[in-house]
């Protein structure tokens, strides 16, 4: 399996923050100050990057590999939009309604999943996604169909905080969410039940063995990763103010795991050098030739299964023990 | 009733045709899924590769279909083995997860390659015009592509349970599905058996795409499209058989079909919705044998 690392690992860490933790933050404020006109991409990154995360929780951590958590995220998409339209667009209460109904969704799907292994397991999570798909495009009235939902009416943030058209607003709260969920998710993997979890991915037979509930522990990390997915979701609907089937594909469920592998997988930061590095490149090479991008995303994939298996992240690990060596 | 019984034949001989290229292209997928263990999402990009060089061999070469058919089997058949050889090989031993994303990787490859060479419109190979109208079989009417479809798919597939079931080489391969170890040793070499069948199963592969171009049309984004039906024909039927998967083709094609025909405004749902409640029944499959 991947990261032989044993520091990238995540248990036995320490859980108090190192400087370098802060580094993140600090780059989102220059982006804020110094580069406004990549604000609306500023957004969509953080947005991705809490996705990452939701992902890395169940795949870096649980070691289960899914193919379908476009549903979850897609999901929160639709039903904070679904809500916008239909009860009340203030964000806060379709952040709240999106992680619910998302949670809500990784816990009943979960449950059944999480009872299969290997092909079966990744089966499910393909069939799920597509069944979510085909509601969503199927049910024309609610959803919008194929044409998705237009100018979803979204009210200012605590009623005060109106989206503008630079996307300063936008950038803010999803800066904020994230780093709300991301002390979330720094909290539960550095917590005896994070270190379970990971127990469960590296050996599962030993951990049923010392009587660990693996299951429940998977459906609980599950049932989380979902919410988080779901908040991603509903935060894209409110940035763009738009859903379209595009949230709840196959292609995005590959795109995420693409982001998060390229940054290092089972690590917390992987989930946030993987989206900026992928976005911001994609932004600049796709729109000159998407076949191009699309080959090179591909042969890169490639290159990261065969010879670096820890991602950018594991790389620069690497690197840097390599250096210590030199001067030791 | 007749109308009823009509729209019965109908779908009954459609679903029979779609699920017949399912299985071909399918078939493959099964037997190195259970031989080698390994998850092989890029299965599709083999049908896709066989659909274009045939069209291809049509276009520039100037071939006839049925040679055009071989050779794009062929060819894709042969670079299957190098790909193998140079690549696959090195993760039979890796995990799920390294499995996935190398053949996502595959995938992203050969969808770019072919919007390259191909463009984004979809792309079908000229028909013969032997298979063109229609033919009548028992006092109906029936497309005859799609009896042409339904008939060498059923040579096919007998001339495949033959050689599984009567071959020396059928022999060794099911011998190493059951027990890997002991095939080794007792002298088979599975690496050289894997080589051979995953070509033998990319071949088929491209086979079903060729022959089914005019059914799954020809787009680059084809192995993407297409995945999840050939997953479930594989899941749902069991890893390792010829004739699991079988079942799992013939459920899905006739299946799909009816629900497109008669309730066409859930679209795939109901098939999802089987596949699942199958799936958490039986997680090996139906004629997949629990491990």
């Amino acid at each position: 399996m991947f990261g032989d690392s044993g520091a990238a690992i995540g248990y036995g860490g320490s859980a108090r923050l190192r400087p370098l933790e802060v580094l993140p933050w600090v780059l989102a404020a220059v982006v804020f100050f110094f580069a406004p006109n990549y604000l609306p991409l500023g957004a969509y990154i953080l947005i991705m990057i809490l996705f990452a995360l939701s992902l890395e929780l169940i795949l870096g951590y649980g070691g289960i590999v899914t193919l379908g958590h476009a549903a979850y995220f897609g999901f929160g998409a639709y039903v904070a939009g679904i809500l916008a339209v239909r009860v009340s667009g203030d964000p806060l209460l379709g952040l709240a309604a999106a992680a619910l109904a998302a949670g809500l969704l990784g816990l009943a799907t979960g449950a059944v999943i999480l009872r299969t292994h290997a092909l079966a397991l990744l089966m499910l999570t393909l069939a799920i996604t597509s069944i979510v798909f085909e509601i969503a495009s199927q049910w024309t009235s609610v959803t919008g169909g194929s044409d998705g939902m237009h100018s979803v009416p979204i009210l200012p943030i605590l009623g005060s905080f109106k989206f503008d058209m630079f996307g300063k607003t936008a950038y803010l709260y999803c800066l904020l969410v994230l780093f709300l969920c991301w002390w979330l998710v720094r909290t539960i993997v550095h917590s005896p039940f994070g270190m379970a979890l990971a127990g469960t991915r590296e050996n599962d037979v030993r951990m049923h063995a010392i009587g660990a509930p693996v299951y429940r522990r998977q459906l609980i990390a599950y049932t989380i990763s979902a919410a988080l997915a779901g908040v991603a979701g509903a935060l894209l609907t409110h940035t763009t103010q738009f859903v379209g089937l595009s949230v709840l594909t196959f292609e995005l469920s590959g795109e995420v795991l693409v982001m998060l592998v390229l940054g290092g997988i089972r690590r917390i930061y992987g989930a946030f050098v993987g989206p900026v590095v992928f976005l911001v490149a994609r932004d600049y090479l796709a729109k000159q030739s998407p076949e191009y991008w699309t080959l090179g995303i591909g042969l890169l994939l490639i290159f990261i299964v065969m010879f670096a298996r820890g991602g950018i992240l594991g790389l620069m690990d690497s690197l840097r023990r390599r250096l210590v060596r030199k001067v030791s | 009733m007749e109308a009823f019984f009509s729209s019965l034949v109908s779908i009954l001989f459609h679903g029979l045709a779609f699920g017949a290229i399912l299985y071909v292209i399918s078939v493959g997928l099964s037997v190195t899924m259970g031989l080698m263990g390994f998850v092989n999402l890029a299965h599709g990009v083999f049908a896709m590769a066989g659909g274009y060089l045939m069209i291809s061999a049509m276009q520039k070469l100037g071939l006839a279909w049925l040679p055009a058919l071989l050779l794009a089997c062929a060819a894709v058949a042969l670079a299957s083995m190098l790909l193998e050889r140079l690549l696959y090989a090195r993760l039979y031993g890796a995990g799920e997860l390294e499995q996935v994303l190398f053949t996502i990787g595959l995938i992203f490859v050969a969808v770019a390659l072919a919007r390259l060479a191909y463009g984004t419109g979809p792309q079908s190979a000229p028909l013969p015009d032997y298979m063109k109208g229609q033919t009548e079989l028992f006092g109906r009417t029936f497309p005859s592509y799609r009896v042409v479809v339904i008939a060498s798919s059923a040579v096919l597939i007998a001339v495949l349970w033959i050689g599984l079931e009567r071959t020396r080489w059928g022999a060794m391969v099911r011998a190493a599905v059951d027990n890997r170890a002991m095939a080794q040793s007792i002298g088979i070499d599975t690496g050289r058996l894997f080589t051979y069948t995953f070509a033998l199963g990319s071949g088929l592969a491209a086979l079903g795409g060729a022959l089914g171009a005019d059914l799954l049309a020809m787009t680059p984004t084809y192995p993407f499209e297409h995945l999840v039906y050939f997953l479930i024909v594989v899941a749902i039927g069991g890893l390792g058989t010829l004739r699991g998967p079988f079942v799992g083709a013939l459920l899905i094609g006739i299946g799909d079909t009816a629900c497109k025909y008669w309730m066409p405004q859930f679209g795939a749902f109901f098939v999802y919705a089987a596949t699942m409640a199958l799936l958490l029944w039986r997680p090996q499959g139906l004629l997949g044998r629990a491990h």
